[in-house]
């Protein structure tokens, strides 16, 4: 298990980075100057100059890069702005701030809205997907099927400003969502955060019920479930303990993939309910032109999914003993 | 109707006497094709401590007909008549609740898969234990000491650190040894075996059927032995019954049954497998077709379509009625053709090919 | 039956029959096994086939019997170049095949077909039996007198299907009636050499005689050579005029079927033919060995003579000495066993001839 997370670690490890250098160079021939758009009105040659001086842009591409991977791990020395310790993102000049703080300030939004809406719609679709499972063909598997069928073919983006306009401005049930840190006011922060967790949980929740759903009952027809029961082990048991049990190894993969995703920034939702988490610093660095929160946003969320990646391999060898990690 | 199931229990022995007995049982499935009859008027007897095999295709009802014994079913989309009573007891009658007592205590059941009949998450001594806590009430301890002393029992080596091995640490017969102790572990009366050696090699098949009779001896279980291979049914069968299209076409004794078979189909499962004995210039004498679908299975004798010796009867009874389970020359056939037809083309045709 | 008639259109250099077709020498197939820390490397092998030697002569049927995992299939998929040898030789017709490219196997490719055991994964559910059978031939660039359509037909017919079913799709065909349209597809190459790898053990018993059957008669009247892998002695027997049996990757006897069937020399062998089911109740006399214990893995394979761990002959000489396949003295011609301690091969046949002579059965001994 050891050697197996060492050795995912490593290669997670050259995945970053690989990612990092195609960014920071396909950045660099993309023709933008931010030295020139960091520039206030009325610039000048001289102010220019300054500026790409302050930037470190008359630096050759190959020590610029360097920096900044010597940054992540030592520190860097950004002149008038001051010291950035290690782990140093660089500096964002949109928002004339260390990369670092940026992030610091933004990520607790997004890992609320993920553990929240995880915890939506893990619940809500495997619930759903064990119940149409049970009750196979009844009316209550039907309807859910078909919720299914609709969360799966809509758009948060769609059914984001529908859910605000009912509950929040027609039905005035709750306040306009937004993020209230945890620490000041949990209580603000669940009724802040509970349409987006919602909204975002139907685009995942179907997915849930359909998967759950039908590894039950391709569960349910194997050999191991008939001879459970011929042994005379009571329904129940053999529903929770067998079938779940053997459904429960694929649920995890999508869970880890789905947790990733959200981990590392829902941007749609986040933008969707002006949420300032990373997928909406991820928008902004992009428009703004802005490389190193560019690349801090990169880093954070491919090391989210990278991690849950490794998280659900784990997973698996904890949950089926016939897989060996080596 | 009324008359063939008359005459068809009329032959059967009398209820009761029987450990298993088994009166007119049909199964049949709702599917999207329509009603599957996958067991028709099936009867039969099993005494304590015998072992009946249970010959046939797939499709031919064999294992349909002792899930129901079991009780294993979808009772969602599957209509069972007729009566089984185990010990006495009526178990289609039986409710849902003393069906779980039954099942894995007093009657038992193993599966020719042995890696998909065993759950790959729980280790084996677990899953032995489990039927034990559930039936005697025993706790983990003992449970685990009664499983590690059934897999002594079937014969595999070093039971103490075994049990704590994941089914996919054991090779294919050991899979099944275990599958054996797992069915074994509440000592039952009645023991359900469906294909148990099919998927195994020859050497590991031989272990098996050994095990299985070494077991019967020393406990007295009643064996139902579901194979398609004559060879086996040979080793391990006291009485044999043939089933071919959801009904039993042949009944009787295993030397009956296979030396001095009455029915064609059964001649026609003689004559095709190779013996390993047997003269090789004689060209292996197929049963022409292939069997037939239950959903609409043929008018008549439902094997008339692959019958070679259709024409020896007179009219068109083989295609219009269909030939009662009846006593002829010494065991139980379901045909049309006359005792006297069946025993001089037994003698003529049938014997001389085999012995060749 | 038109084989007649079809045998006439094979093309390239007519083969006689007992003119060596195959031969192997040497054949080994090993899968590496990877592990190792940090960098993934191979750690071992799957020794699956281990220096295996054999021929087949043009029309002649090998059969190849052992319990699962003893290399049959990999030695048939190698035949057939699906798997590239670790080591060793195959020629075909003399022409050296064990490394051979892509384009130097077309030709041969046509030539060495094979049948599969499984007759429902082994056809394309989503191509029509017509579609299956001509797709080899326009592969091959093979134009039959009279279209390839009218070829597919023929051969419908020749396997004994209906060629109206030409345009039907494989799930409306039963086990045994795949199996034929499988027939049917390696015949479109005019083969002659079939590799079928156990092509009826997947069908029910009313049907293996079917396709038994038909083979057999493919093999007489078309002069076509087959390598026949089973697990079933009877039915091996029955259809291959000589047999090799392999245990873990090894061939340990080989032998034309009568000598191999009524004089066995090597103690598996003789092992597995009274493992043997037989349906009849009066060969009950019959003395059985009862081999213990599984297959070992071919991971580690025991030194020496492989068998030795469940032979219960062997000693010291069997771990650290390897038989040779050698031909033993009092063996038939062309008889080859590998064996230290081989059996008296007083023949289960005749052991059986002496019983009914004698007014008491003598007990056999191992």
């Amino acid at each position: 298990m050891l050697r197996f997370l060492i050795r995912r670690a490593l290669g997670a490890f050259v995945i970053i980075f690989l990612l990092v250098a195609l960014t920071f160079f396909a950045f660099h021939s993309s023709g933008n100057n931010p030295a020139q758009m960091n520039c206030p009105k009325g610039c000048t040659p001289q102010l220019l100059a300054q500026i790409t001086h302050n930037m470190h842009l008359d630096r050759s591409l190959g020590q610029q890069f360097w920096d900044y991977i010597t940054g992540l791990f030592v520190g860097q020395d950004m002149g008038t702005v001051g010291h950035c310790a290690a782990p140093c993102l660089g500096y964002s000049y949109a928002g004339q701030a260390f990369v670092w703080d940026r992030i610091a300030a933004n990520y607790p939004a997004t890992f609320v809205l993920a553990v929240g809406g995880a915890i939506c719609f893990l619940s809500i679709g495997v619930g759903l997907g064990m119940i149409s499972a049970w009750k196979q063909g009844s009316l209550l598997d039907r309807v859910s099927s078909s919720i299914s069928l609709v969360g799966q073919s809509t758009q948060i983006f769609f059914i984001g400003p529908l859910a605000m306009a009912l509950f929040v401005y027609n039905l005035k049930w709750l306040d306009r969502p937004e993020y209230v840190p945890i620490t000041q006011d949990p209580w603000g922060c669940f009724m802040g955060m509970i349409l987006p967790w919602l909204v975002m949980s139907v685009i995942f929740w179907s997915n849930y019920t359909r998967q759950v759903r039908s590894l039950m009952l391709e569960q349910l027809s194997e050999d191991h479930i008939r001879a459970a029961r011929a042994k005379g082990m009571s329904n129940r048991y053999v529903w929770w303990r067998y079938a779940l049990r053997g459904a429960m190894a694929p649920i995890i993969t999508i869970f880890g993939i789905d947790l990733g995703a959200v981990f590392s920034g829902a941007i749609i939702t986040e933008v969707t309910f002006s949420i300032h988490g990373l997928g909406f610093l991820a928008v902004k660095s992009v428009n703004q032109a802005d490389l190193y929160l560019e690349l801090g946003v990169l880093l954070f969320s491919s090391a989210a999914i990278l991690l849950f990646n490794i998280i659900v391999d784990a997973a698996y060898a904890l949950l089926d003993p016939r897989v060996r990690l080596g | 109707m009324s008359t063939l199931t008359q005459s068809e229990s009329a032959t059967a022995p009398q209820a009761g006497a029987a450990f298993l007995s088994v009166r007119d049982l049909q199964v049949r499935f709702r599917t999207e094709d329509g009603i599957v009859k996958a067991v028709n008027n099936l009867t039969f007897d099993l005494e304590k401590g015998k072992t009946l095999g249970i010959v046939g295709e797939s499709g031919s009802g064999k294992s349909v007909s002792n899930l129901a014994v079991m009780g294993l079913h979808n009772p969602r989309n599957t209509t069972i008549e007729g009566s089984i009573n185990l010990d006495g007891q009526d178990l289609l009658a039986a409710s849902q609740k003393d069906m779980e007592k039954l099942r894995g205590n007093k009657m038992a059941m193993i599966f020719q898969d042995a890696l998909a009949a065993l759950s790959p998450y729980y280790t084996i001594g677990r899953q032995i234990a489990e039927p034990f806590m559930k039936h005697t009430g025993a706790s983990k301890r003992e449970a685990r000491a009664r499983a590690i002393e059934m897999l002594r029992r079937v014969g595999i080596p070093q039971p103490q650190t075994r049990v704590d091995d994941f089914p996919h640490q054991f090779s294919g017969g050991m899979r099944q040894r275990a599958m054996i102790a797992m069915a074994l572990v509440c000592d039952p009366d009645l023991l359900i075996a469906d294909e148990p050696t099919t998927a195994l090699d020859v050497t590991v098949q031989a272990q098996i059927v050994d095990l299985l009779k070494d077991l019967q001896q020393e406990s007295g279980t009643s064996i139902i032995f579901i194979t398609h291979d004559l060879g086996v049914i040979r080793e391990i069968a006291d009485d044999v019954l043939v089933m071919y299209a959801g009904r039993a076409v042949e009944r009787g004794t295993m030397r009956e049954v296979l030396k001095r078979s009455q029915h064609p189909y059964g001649w026609g499962l003689l004559s095709s497998i190779p013996r390993i004995n047997a003269s090789v210039d004689v060209p292996l004498e197929p049963i022409p077709g292939t069997p037939p679908s239950l959903l609409n299975p043929p008018a008549g004798c439902a094997f008339n379509p692959r019958c070679a010796y259709k024409e020896l009867v007179t009219g068109d009874r083989c295609t219009t009625e269909r030939p009662p389970l009846a006593m002829a020359n010494g065991h139980l056939s379901a045909c049309h053709l006359t005792p006297a037809q069946k025993q001089s083309i037994l003698t003529e045709q049938i014997l001389p090919r085999l012995s060749s | 039956m038109s084989a007649e008639q079809t045998l006439s259109k094979s093309q390239g250099p007519a083969t006689t029959p007992g003119q060596v077709l195959l031969e192997v020498d040497g054949l080994t197939k090993h899968f590496p096994v990877m592990g190792g820390f940090p960098f993934k490397r191979q750690v071992g092998a799957v020794q699956a086939v281990d220096n295996v030697s054999f021929t087949v002569s043009a029309g002649e049927s090998l059969g190849l019997v052992g319990e699962s995992g003893c290399g049959k299939s990999t030695t048939g998929r190698l035949v057939t170049r699906l798997y590239e040898p670790t080591a060793g030789s195959i020629r075909y017709n003399g022409l050296d095949i064990s490394h051979a490219g892509r384009k130097e196997l077309a030709p041969i490719r046509s030539e060495i077909q094979m049948i599969f055991q499984d007759p429902y994964s082994s056809l394309n559910p989503r191509h029509t039996v017509g579609t299956i059978i001509t797709n080899p031939m326009e592969i091959n660039g093979i134009n039959p007198p009279g279209g390839r359509d009218a070829r597919a037909k023929e051969l419908l017919e020749i396997v004994g299907l209906n060629p109206e079913h030409f345009n039907r799709f494989p799930h409306e065909f039963s086990g045994g009636q795949r199996q034929r349209i499988g027939v049917a597809r390696a015949l479109s190459l005019n083969p002659k050499l079939i590799v079928a790898d156990e092509p009826v053990s997947a069908l029910d018993v009313s049907i293996q005689a079917q396709v038994v059957n038909l083979l057999q008669e493919l093999q007489r009247e078309m002069g076509i050579a087959f390598v026949f892998i089973a697990h079933d002695l009877s039915i091996v027997r029955h259809f291959s005029q000589r047999v090799a049996v392999m245990y873990l990757g090894k061939i340990v006897e080989i032998a034309d079927r009568d000598s191999l069937y009524n004089r066995p020399r090597h103690p598996y062998t003789h092992a597995l033919l009274s493992a043997a089911p037989d349906a009849d109740p009066d060969n009950a006399s019959q003395e059985r060995i009862r081999l213990t214990g599984d297959v070992p893995s071919p991971l580690n394979p025991p030194s020496g003579c492989r068998f030795r761990t469940r032979c219960w002959k062997a000693t010291e000489k069997c771990a650290t000495e390897e038989p040779p396949l050698i031909q033993l003295s009092s063996s038939a011609p062309g008889h080859l066993t590998a064996c230290h301690y081989p059996e008296d091969g007083i023949t289960p046949a005749a052991r059986k001839a002496a019983a009914d002579a004698l007014p008491e059965p003598r007990d056999a001994q191992d």
